[in-house]
C-alpha cells in the first residue's frame, strides 16, 4: 500500500464507516497491489499544474522498461499496459479487467507495485519499470517463477505473471512474510482457475529460497 | 492385437508420478504466448459496437462517419436494419483500425436508431415473468400424493442459484488473417481441431483453408468452442482490409455480458421421509434461465435419483440476457445444490445427520457408484472432523460467530472423447507425440508425456509433446471432462504401436523376436533376461535414417478398457458465520474425488482445489445482477462481479480417491465433477451454523441477515 494511498484514507474519513479500502475489501479484494496502483498521481497533478498540455494525437513517449529505454509514439490516453502489450510486444502482463481490480497487469515502478492498466504511458516516463520479463537474473528463472511451478500455483496461467509480480513486490518489502501476510499481500490479484493454494505456498517457498541465496 | 492395457499400478514408473506441469515455467516467467498476446506484422485492432438495450429492433444504422474516421480500414454491420436484438451487448457492428483507440473512436461515430422493445431480465420471482415461462410438462413416477400422506416427516423449501458468468481471464477473441484462399486463425479456444471447421462454414470456405494455432488458453470453462460472431466478422474485416491480420478480444463488460453464462435454477421442493430417514417422496417445481432459450431442468433429485415417488415440473424462462454456454459440469452444480439443500433441510427436521440420511438412501443412487459414495462420505467426514465438529442445526453456541459443517455430492461421466495421436520415434532417440488437442491448464501436455514415457520406458522429459495446431491429428474439443481419457488412450495406443515397430527392427540384433521384448528404464531388453538389452539410443540408431511413425486412436465406442465414465465425489465445507454482520468465512473445504486411474495426482489435486475455489466464489460471491428497469447487467466488471481472493478461501484439503478397484476402471475425466458439490456443501454449512436456511445463492451478508431476520419475525 503506497504512502500516498494511506494518506488518502486518513484524509477522507469514511462516511458511515465506509472507507475506500474497506469498500474494496467488501467486494472481495483484500489488499495488495490495489491502491499503490495510483502511481504518480502527485506527479501527474504537478505536471498539470505546470500547464503542460499534450495530445490528443500520438506523442513521443520514452519508457524505461527492465533497464532498457523504449521510444514510441502513442496517444496520451494509452495505458502503460497497452503501450507494453500493443506497441512493445512485452506481453507478460495481461489485460483482464482493465480497471484496477484483478492484478493481471501488475508491474513494479520505482519499487512500487502498480496496476499498469491504471497508469498512462505518458505518466510512466522517467520511472524504472519492471515487468515479469525483467525479474530473472541472467539465464536463471526468478525463484518465484520456479516456486510457482513446484507448487503448481497456476493452471491456465493467465493470472500468473501478475501474481508473480505482486509476490515480488511483497517479498521486496517483506522478505520473510508470514502466511497471513502472504494471503493479504496477494489480495489485489484474482485467479479464475483457483490456484491460490499453490500460489500461497509458492510465495513462502520462494521467500525461503531467496533468503537462503542471500545468506549463502 | 497388441496389448494396450495400462500396466498394473505396482509396476508403473511415469504414470502416477506427482510431476510439475511441463509448461509451468513458460507461464510463470511470462514467456508463454497466448493468442491475445500476439502482435502480427501489419496487424489491425478492432472494436465492437454492441446493443445498449436488452431488447430492441434496429431501425437504421449509419456507418458513414465511422468509415471515414482516421485509421479505419473496414466497418461491418452485423445487425442490419430490422434485426431484433435480444440482449444487452448483442453485436451490432465492428470496426477494424490501425489502433484500438482509433477503432473505438470510430465505433462511437456509428449512428443507430433503435426501437426499444419490452424486456424481461429477472426470473427469481416466476410470477413476474408473464408468458416467458415455458412449462416442460410434468414428470411423474410412482404415487407422490399417497407417499406424502404416508410420510412421517414432510419438508418444504425454496432454493435458488443465479446466473453466473464464466469470466475467463483471457477474454474471448482471436487474431485472424484472411489472405487469398487461406485463413490463419489464432483464437482462444478449447477446440483446436474443430474450431476451424466452425469458422469455415460461417465464411463459406472449405475447412482445410483454415489454419488454427494456439499454444495456451487463458481459461474457457466450457465457453470457448465455436468461432463466434466476432471470429467470423474478424475474418471478414481482415479480408476487407487487404488480408491484414485483425485482432479482436472482447473487453471485460462485453465478455461478461455475451461470452457465456451458466443458467440459473430455482425450485420449490417438497420431500417426505419415514422417521428412520428413508426418503419416500419428492415433488419439485423448478425454473431456470440462461437467456432467450431458457434453462433446462437440472438432473434432480441429484444422485439419489430413484426416489420411488416423484413429481417434477419445470419451466424454461426466456429472459433478455446473453445466451448460456456450457459451464464446467452443465446443470450439475445447480442440481447438487437443490437436492443436497433439500436433503439437509429434511435431515434437520428429522433430527438426523445429513450424511446418515444420504447413506440411508444410497440405493436410490446408480448401483455402480453406491459403494464409492459411502466410502467417500466416510473419508470426507474423517478429514473434516465431522464427528467432532458437526452439530445439530443451529446448535452452535451463544457467541455471534457460528461454526457449521455441510455436505455436497457430485457425479459425472467423463469418458474419453475421440482422439488421434501420432507417435514418432526418431533415429536420434527423440520421441515426438502430436495431437490436435489443447492444454487448458489442466495439465494435458504433461499427462500425455507421462503416458508416452510409461509405454516407452523413458524419462518423462525425453518426450516432446506437440499440441495446439489443427494440422496435427484431430482430437475433440475439451469439454465435459473428456480430454484426459481421450488423449491418454490415443497416446497409449500410438506409443504401443510405435514401440512394436521398434521391437521388430531390433529383435534380430538381440537374437529374439519382437514379442519377447520390453522397454524398461531406458532400455529395450528381452523379457526375463535383462542382460540381453540395448540402450534406447542404441536401439533407435538401428532405425538408420527413417523414423518410426505410428498412430493411435481412441474410439469412444470401444475404448479398450483404457478409459471409462462415471465418478463420485463428496465435499464438506466448514464455515464460520457472523450473525451480526452476515459475513460467511470459509474455514475449510474437504473434497474427496474419484476419477479412476489418476495419471498425475499433483495436477489432479490442482484441478480439484481449483474447483473448490470456484465453488467458494459461486457460493459466496458470484452473481450476474440484472436491472429490471433498464434490462442491463449491473455488474459487468470485476469489482462487482466478485471472485474470491487468496485470503477468502480458507484451507482446502483434497483427497484423490485412488484405489486399486477404481484404478482398474481406467482413466476418467476430472474437470467437471469437483465443481459440482461445493456450493451445496457451503450452503448447508451455513444453514448448519446459523440454524436457518439461506435459500438463495450467493450467500451474501444481506441474504444471511435477511434469513435470520425472517426467522426472528416468524
Ligand atoms: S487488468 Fe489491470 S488490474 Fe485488471
Ligand atoms: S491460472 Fe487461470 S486464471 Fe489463474
Amino acid at each position: 500500500m503506497s504512502k500516498h494511498h494511506d494518506e488518502l484514507d486518513e484524509k477522507a474519513p469514511p462516511k458511515g464507516g465506509f472507507s475506500r479500502r474497506g469498500f474494496f475489501r467488501g467486494v472481495g479484494v483484500t489488499s495488495g497491489a490495489l491502491g499503490s496502483a495510483i502511481l504518480g498521481e502527485q506527479e501527474a497533478d504537478a505536471a498539470q499544474a505546470a500547464g503542460a498540455k499534450i495530445g490528443p494525437g500520438a506523442v513521443p513517449v520514452s519508457l524505461n522498461i527492465n533497464g532498457k529505454v523504449h521510444n514510441i509514439n502513442v496517444e496520451p490516453r494509452v495505458t502503460l499496459l497497452d503501450a507494453c502489450r500493443n506497441h512493445l510486444d512485452i506481453t507478460g502482463a495481461k489485460r483482464v479487467c482493465d480497471r484496477g481490480t484483478c492484478g493481471a497487469c501488475t508491474m513494479i515502478a520505482n519499487g512500487k507495485v502498480i496496476y499498469s492498466c491504471t497508469v498512462l504511458a505518458v505518466d510512466a516516463q522517467g520511472k524504472q519499470i519492471q515487468t515479469i520479463e525483467g525479474i530473472a537474473a541472467a539465464a536463471r528463472p526468478h525463484p518465484l517463477s520456479t516456486a510457482f511451478v513446484n507448487n503448481d500455483g497456476q493452471q491456465c496461467g493467465y493470472c500468473t505473471p501478475g501474481f508473480v509480480m505482486a509476490a515480488k513486490g511483497l517479498l521486496d518489502k517483506n522478505p520473510s512474510p508470514t502466511y497471513d501476510q502472504v494471503k493479504a499481500g496477494l489480495g489485489g490479484n484474482l485467479c479464475r482457475c483457483g490456484t491460490y493454494v499453490g500460489v500461497r505456498k509458492a510465495v513462502l517457498e520462494a521467500a525461503k529460497a531467496m533468503k537462503g541465496a542471500k545468506n549463502a | 492385437m497388441p496389448n494396450y492395457s495400462w500396466p498394473p499400478m505396482s509396476t508403473r514408473k511415469a504414470i502416477g508420478q506427482r510431476l510439475s506441469r511441463h509448461d509451468g515455467l513458460e507461464k510463470s516467467t511470462g514467456k508463454a504466448k497466448y493468442n491475445s498476446d500476439l502482435n502480427k506484422p501489419g496487424m489491425l485492432q478492432s472494436a465492437l459496437l454492441t446493443s445498449p438495450y436488452a431488447h430492441a429492433r434496429v431501425r437504421s444504422i449509419d456507418t458513414s462517419a465511422a468509415e471515414k474516421a482516421p485509421g479505419v480500414t473496414a466497418v461491418r454491420v452485423i445487425a442490419t436494419p430490422g434485426t431484433e436484438l435480444q440482449w444487452q451487448s448483442q453485436e451490432i457492428a465492428i470496426v477494424a483500425a490501425s489502433t484500438e483507440q482509433a477503432a473505438r473512436d470510430a465505433v462511437r461515430l456509428i449512428k443507430v436508431d433503435y426501437e426499444v422493445l419490452p424486456h424481461v431480465v429477472k426470473e427469481e420471482d416466476i410470477s413476474k415473468v408473464g408468458n416467458r415461462a415455458k412449462p416442460a410438462g410434468e414428470q411423474l413416477t410412482g404415487d407422490p400424493d399417497k407417499a406424502f400422506k404416508e410420510a412421517d416427516v414432510v419438508n418444504e423449501g425454496h432454493y435458488g442459484i443465479p446466473v453466473l458468468t464464466h469470466c475467463c481471464l483471457e477474454p474471448h477473441g482471436q487474431v485472424v488473417q484472411w489472405n487469398g484462399d487461406q485463413v490463419n486463425y489464432w483464437p482462444s479456444t478449447q477446440n483446436v481441431s474443430g474450431i476451424g471447421g466452425d469458422l469455415a462454414k460461417n465464411i463459406e470456405l472449405p475447412a482445410t483453408a483454415i489454419k488454427v494455432h494456439q499454444d495456451h488458453i487463458g481459461g474457457g470453462f466450457g465457453s470457448k468452442f465455436g468461432s463466434d460472431r466476432w471470429g467470423v466478422e474478424g475474418a471478414r474485416l481482415s479480408k476487407a482490409s487487404g488480408g491484414r491480420p485483425v485482432k479482436t478480444f472482447l473487453d471485460r463488460a462485453t465478455e461478461l455480458n455475451i461470452a457465456g453464462n451458466r443458467p440459473s435454477a430455482y425450485a420449490r421442493i417438497k420431500m417426505g421421509a419415514k422417521k428412520d430417514g428413508t426418503i419416500i417422496a419428492w415433488e419439485s417445481t423448478s425454473w431456470a434461465t440462461g437467456g432467450m432459450g431458457g434453462g433446462a431442468l437440472p438432473p434432480i433429485p441429484y444422485v439419489i435419483t430413484n426416489i420411488p415417488n416423484r413429481r417434477l415440473n419445470h419451466s424454461a424462462v426466456a429472459t433478455n440476457g446473453g445466451p448460456l454456454r456450457a459451464w464446467r459440469a452443465p446443470n450439475h452444480p445447480q442440481a447438487s445444490f437443490l437436492t443436497c439443500a433439500a436433503v439437509e433441510d429434511l435431515a434437520a427436521k428429522l433430527g438426523m445427520d445429513p450424511i446418515e440420511v444420504f447413506v440411508k438412501n444410497i440405493e436410490y443412487a446408480p448401483e455402480a457408484r453406491r459403494e464409492s459414495y459411502v466410502h467417500q462420505f466416510k473419508k470426507a467426514a474423517e478429514l473434516a472432523e465431522w464427528s467432532k465438529r458437526w452439530h445439530r442445526r443451529g446448535d452452535s453456541g451463544s457467541g455471534p460467530v457460528k461454526r457449521g459443517l455441510g455436505v455436497g455430492i457430485c457425479s459425472w461421466g467423463g469418458a474419453g472423447h475421440a482422439s488421434t495421436c501420432n507417435a514418432r520415434i526418431n533415429p536420434d532417440g527423440s520421441v515426438d507425440i502430436e495431437l490436435g488437442s489443447q492444454d487448458l491448464g489442466t495439465g494435458t501436455r504433461t499427462i500425455i508425456a507421462q503416458v508416452a514415457a510409461e509405454t516407452l520406458g523413458l524419462p518423462v522429459n525425453a518426450i516432446k509433446v506437440k499440441l495446439g495446431d489443427n494440422s496435427l491429428p484431430p482430437s475433440n474439443g475439451s469439454g465435459g471432462s473428456t480430454t484426459v481419457g481421450g488423449v491418454s488412450s490415443s497416446t497409449r495406443i500410438a506409443t504401443v504401436n510405435a514401440l512394436d515397430q521398434l521391437f521388430e527392427k531390433v529383435a534380430a540384433s538381440l537374437s529374439t523376436t519382437a514379442d519377447k521384448l520390453e522397454a524398461v528404464g531406458g532400455k529395450i531388453q528381452v523379457k526375463g533376461d535383462p542382460a540381453k538389452s540395448l540402450t534406447w539410443a542404441a536401439a533407435c540408431r538401428k532405425l538408420g535414417t527413417q523414423s518410426i511413425a505410428a498412430q493411435g486412436q481412441n474410439n469412444p465406442r470401444n475404448p479398450l478398457g483404457l478409459n471409462t465414465q462415471g465418478v463420485a465425489g463428496v465435499q464438506i465445507a466448514d464455515v464460520s458465520v457472523d450473525v451480526e454482520t452476515g459475513v460467511v468465512k470459509m474455514n475449510r473445504m474437504v473434497a474427496v474425488q474419484d476419477c479412476g486411474l489418476v495419471v498425475n495426482p499433483k495436477l489432479a489435486e490442482g484441478q480439484v482445489t481449483g474447483a473448490c475455489i470456484m465453488s467458494i466464489c459461486g457460493a459466496l460471491m458470484e452473481e450476474r445482477v440484472m436491472d429490471g428497469q433498464t434490462g442491463r447487467v449491473l455488474n459487468p466488471d470485476m469489482e462487482f462481479y466478485k471472485l474470491a481472493g487468496a485470503a477468502d478461501i480458507g484451507e482446502i484439503i483434497v483427497h484423490m480417491d485412488i484405489r486399486e478397484e477404481l484404478d482398474k476402471r481406467g482413466v476418467i475425466g476430472l474437470g467437471e465433477p469437483p465443481t459440482v458439490g461445493g456450493v451445496a456443501a457451503i450452503a448447508n454449512a451455513v444453514a448448519n451454523a446459523i440454524g436457518v436456511r439461506v435459500p438463495i445463492i450467493p450467500l451474501t451478508p444481506d441474504r444471511v441477515l435477511r434469513a435470520l431476520e425472517e426467522r426472528r419475525s416468524a
